[in-house]
């Protein structure tokens, strides 16, 4: 089902803090936007990342191109609520009576699920609406997101009457049909990021009716030696070689060899982390592998770059 | 540029001075390891009793620990893993994980006027969901705990481990929220169409419309769990101000973790900010997974330099010495050369990146160690790195 991923319509990016959300999220609309489709990608928590991906000054609730076929915004629930009362309740004079409006989002803070169904009932709007061919969402963490995806059931079970009950179904419908909406979860090769990959993919599986369709790790280290190579350096650092090498390259040599033994070091602590992560996710889910950039700053550049790896892992 | 990332500062004469030090970053960078690490420090070196409170179950922490996992609890580190480490501590290291349901149910237990309201509130469906989400209920109940074990008096000190907030400044808010909240106004509204039916003609068209979105059953179930939320508003009021003083106190200090990638950093500073403008004490900032200094010699670039240019002779030259292919030991050279460029980039940017903390008190600096922690004795190397003598 690899190959299939950007022929959804909606896409939640999730994970642990610090994983790389934001650029997975961002590469995937790129990607998306360079294969001709109209891409809108929206920033959850206004944290300002989403516009660092592509270098542009901050996101509004209103979509704005940002890239050649990538649309950004960033969600805005008072403004989601406004939408929502006027396109799909049909409530006017929304825009007059601002105040209410206001006290209406208290009340969609302290009701389960109502703030949540704001925002993921902007991005099912988008959806149905079709005008964009992918809505990729830059997501709640791994904490937040199942509270997000199953905001219309606790709505359905909560709300006995009233017109937003009415309206969970046709969400319900968007949410739940693979060809429609897959969650995305980025991760390290780390054990914290790995640990809250496989708690959520089972969380996903046992408490939404969400597909999981992919796991993108991010900042996989390259390998350094193939077989046999590792004995090939530490012969390196034995007296003869050691000094041959110094006499060529200089006495700095030895910390040239210090940095390739960091590099493995890091490298085999990763990869048991991506085994781990393997055997951790039932039933499997496509695993598509994202290279260290060694470039730690975030912009267009990268975000390009992490597109053009994504691109290769999905055979696009 | 080189010295970036040798910042020699340590945590030793902090966490001899505070009683409470509250780690704060974002997600990710290692503070609850740094936050075991300094603790582990403080009573393997200065003694007394010394508790982690952490809200992050890293079971390999645990383990590196020697537990199996700990909870709401307190639990004291055997001191036989000090000695299997070869220290003998001075004192004694306590772990408790924050169960933030636990301890809201403690909190409710304890503020409730009367068994039938605790219960009721309890039993409430949108008790958790409101006191998680409404006063930002994790941020606040971990400053409650650590209230709570402050004022007991049974530990010198407690190093906190702070919840990863969207927003990172949540739990420093969060008792003034609470208390804020119990005042509002929305509270007040939220408990006027059950109290009373009659409404003012302000307010009508705004019920007129909810009834229309959410059905006014449900306006109901929200009306009565706050009617009984309210019943508790003196005690939690209270505790809300006490906690904010401790917070505000002399001998509670914060530190400040990251990494040296720009989103960490970010939000670091942001906090480092936002400390100064509450008057809070701003005791250090760490810096986790620096890359070595050597990757930002120059010598060191040099030598990788002409190893990628003469890799062949290179190859050629040393291959007899290892009984070697000499094309083999070319591609590793060359292999070895450009993964020293490609960190060293990285370790330029860190640096770089590093410049902007300029102002910051004491800079105390991690390394990349590249391996993973599996015992206390890995906990202390760590902590080794934060506490350099003077």
């Amino acid at each position: 089902m690899v190959v299939d991923l950007l022929d959804r319509k909606l896409l939640f990016v999730t994970g642990k803090g610090g994983v790389g959300k934001t650029s997975i999220a961002s590469a995937l609309a790129v990607l998306a936007a360079s294969h001709g489709r109209r891409s809108l990608v929206c920033e959850v928590d206004a944290k300002g990342d989403l516009a660092s991906a592509f270098e542009t000054e901050p996101l509004r609730f209103k979509p704005r191109e940002v890239h050649d076929g990538v649309f950004a915004m960033a969600m805005d629930t008072e403004q989601s609520l406004r939408e929502y009362l006027k396109l799909q309740l049909r409530i006017p004079l929304v825009g007059r009576i601002g105040p209410l409006a206001r006290s209406l989002d208290f009340v969609a803070s302290a009701a389960p699920g109502v703030k949540e169904i704001l925002t993921v009932g902007k991005f099912c709007y988008e959806v149905r609406q079709a005008s964009y061919d992918l809505v990729v969402v830059d997501a709640e963490a791994s904490g937040h997101i199942v509270a997000q995806l199953t905001a219309p059931d606790t709505i359905a079970r909560l709300v006995q009457v009233g017109v937003v009950r009415e309206q969970t179904q046709w969400m319900l419908d968007i949410l739940n049909d693979p060809a429609h909406t897959g969650v995305v979860i980025v991760t390290n090769p780390e054990e914290m990021p790995v640990n809250e990959t496989i708690e959520l993919a089972a969380r996903l599986r046992e408490q939404t009716s969400v597909d999981l369709a992919a796991v993108v790790v991010n900042r996989v280290l390259p390998e350094l030696f193939g077989r046999g190579e590792e004995e090939l350096f530490e012969g390196l650092r034995r007296p003869e070689p050691a000094a041959a090498l110094a006499k060529r390259v200089g006495p700095a040599a030895p910390l040239v060899l210090d940095a390739a033994e960091l590099a493995v070091r890091l490298r085999r602590t990763g990869a048991a982390h991506l085994v781990e992560l393997r055997d951790g996710i039932v039933p499997a889910a496509p695993l598509l592998y994202v290279p260290e950039l060694f470039a730690r700053a975030k912009g267009l550049r990268a975000t390009r770059q992490i597109a053009g790896a994504l691109g290769e892992e999905l055979g696009f | 540029m080189a010295q970036a990332t040798t910042d020699a500062g340590s945590l030793a004469a902090l966490m001899a001075s505070k009683e409470i030090a509250i780690t704060c970053g974002s997600g990710g960078v290692g503070k609850t390891t740094t936050a075991a690490a300094a603790a582990a420090m403080a009573a393997a070196h200065l003694g007394g009793r010394v508790l982690v409170l952490t809200v992050d179950p890293a079971r390999r922490l645990a383990n590196a620990l020697g537990l199996e996992s700990f909870g709401n609890v307190e639990r004291r580190v055997d001191k036989a893993a000090f000695e299997a480490a070869g220290v003998v501590p001075r004192g004694e290291l306590w772990v408790a994980m924050l169960d933030t349901k636990q301890s809201w149910d403690d909190l409710v237990r304890r503020h409730a006027p009367d068994d039938a309201t605790r219960d009721a509130i309890l039993a409430n469906p949108l008790y958790e969901n409101i006191t998680t989400r409404f006063v930002q209920g994790h941020d606040y109940i971990a400053m409650e705990r650590l209230y709570d074990i402050h004022t007991a008096g049974k530990y010198d000190l407690v190093v906190v481990d702070t919840p990863p907030s969207r927003n990172a400044l949540d739990f420093l808010d969060a008792p003034a929220r609470m208390a804020e909240f119990f005042n509002s106004r929305l509270l007040r509204w939220l408990t006027v169409p059950y109290r009373s039916r009659m409404m003012t003609a302000a307010s009508r068209p705004f019920y007129q419309m909810a009834d229309r979105i959410l059905g006014s059953q449900f306006l109901q179930d929200i009306a009565e769990f706050f009617i009984l939320f309210q019943t508790m508003h003196d005690g939690f009021v209270q505790r809300a101000r006490a906690v904010q003083r401790v917070l505000a106190d002399k001998r509670t200090t914060f530190i400040v973790v990251s990494t040296l990638e720009s989103s960490p950093l970010r939000e670091a500073e942001f906090f480092i900010d936002a400390l100064h403008e509450r008057h809070l004490h701003l005791g250090a900032i760490v810096l986790n997974k620096v890359l070595p200094a050597y990757l930002l010699d120059p010598a060191a670039a040099s030598a990788a330099s002409v190893m990628e240019r003469e890799a062949g002779a290179i190859g050629a030259d040393l291959a007899p010495l290892l009984a070697a292919e000499p094309a083999d030991l070319t591609r590793l050279v060359a292999d070895v050369a450009a993964s020293f460029h490609n960190y060293a980039v990285a370790a330029t940017r860190e640096a770089e990146q590093r410049t902007e903390l300029a102002g910051a008190p004491e800079v105390v600096s991690v390394p990349q160690l590249g391996g993973e922690l599996t015992d206390l004795a890995g906990v202390l190397d760590l902590g080794q790195h934060l506490w350099r003598p003077r």
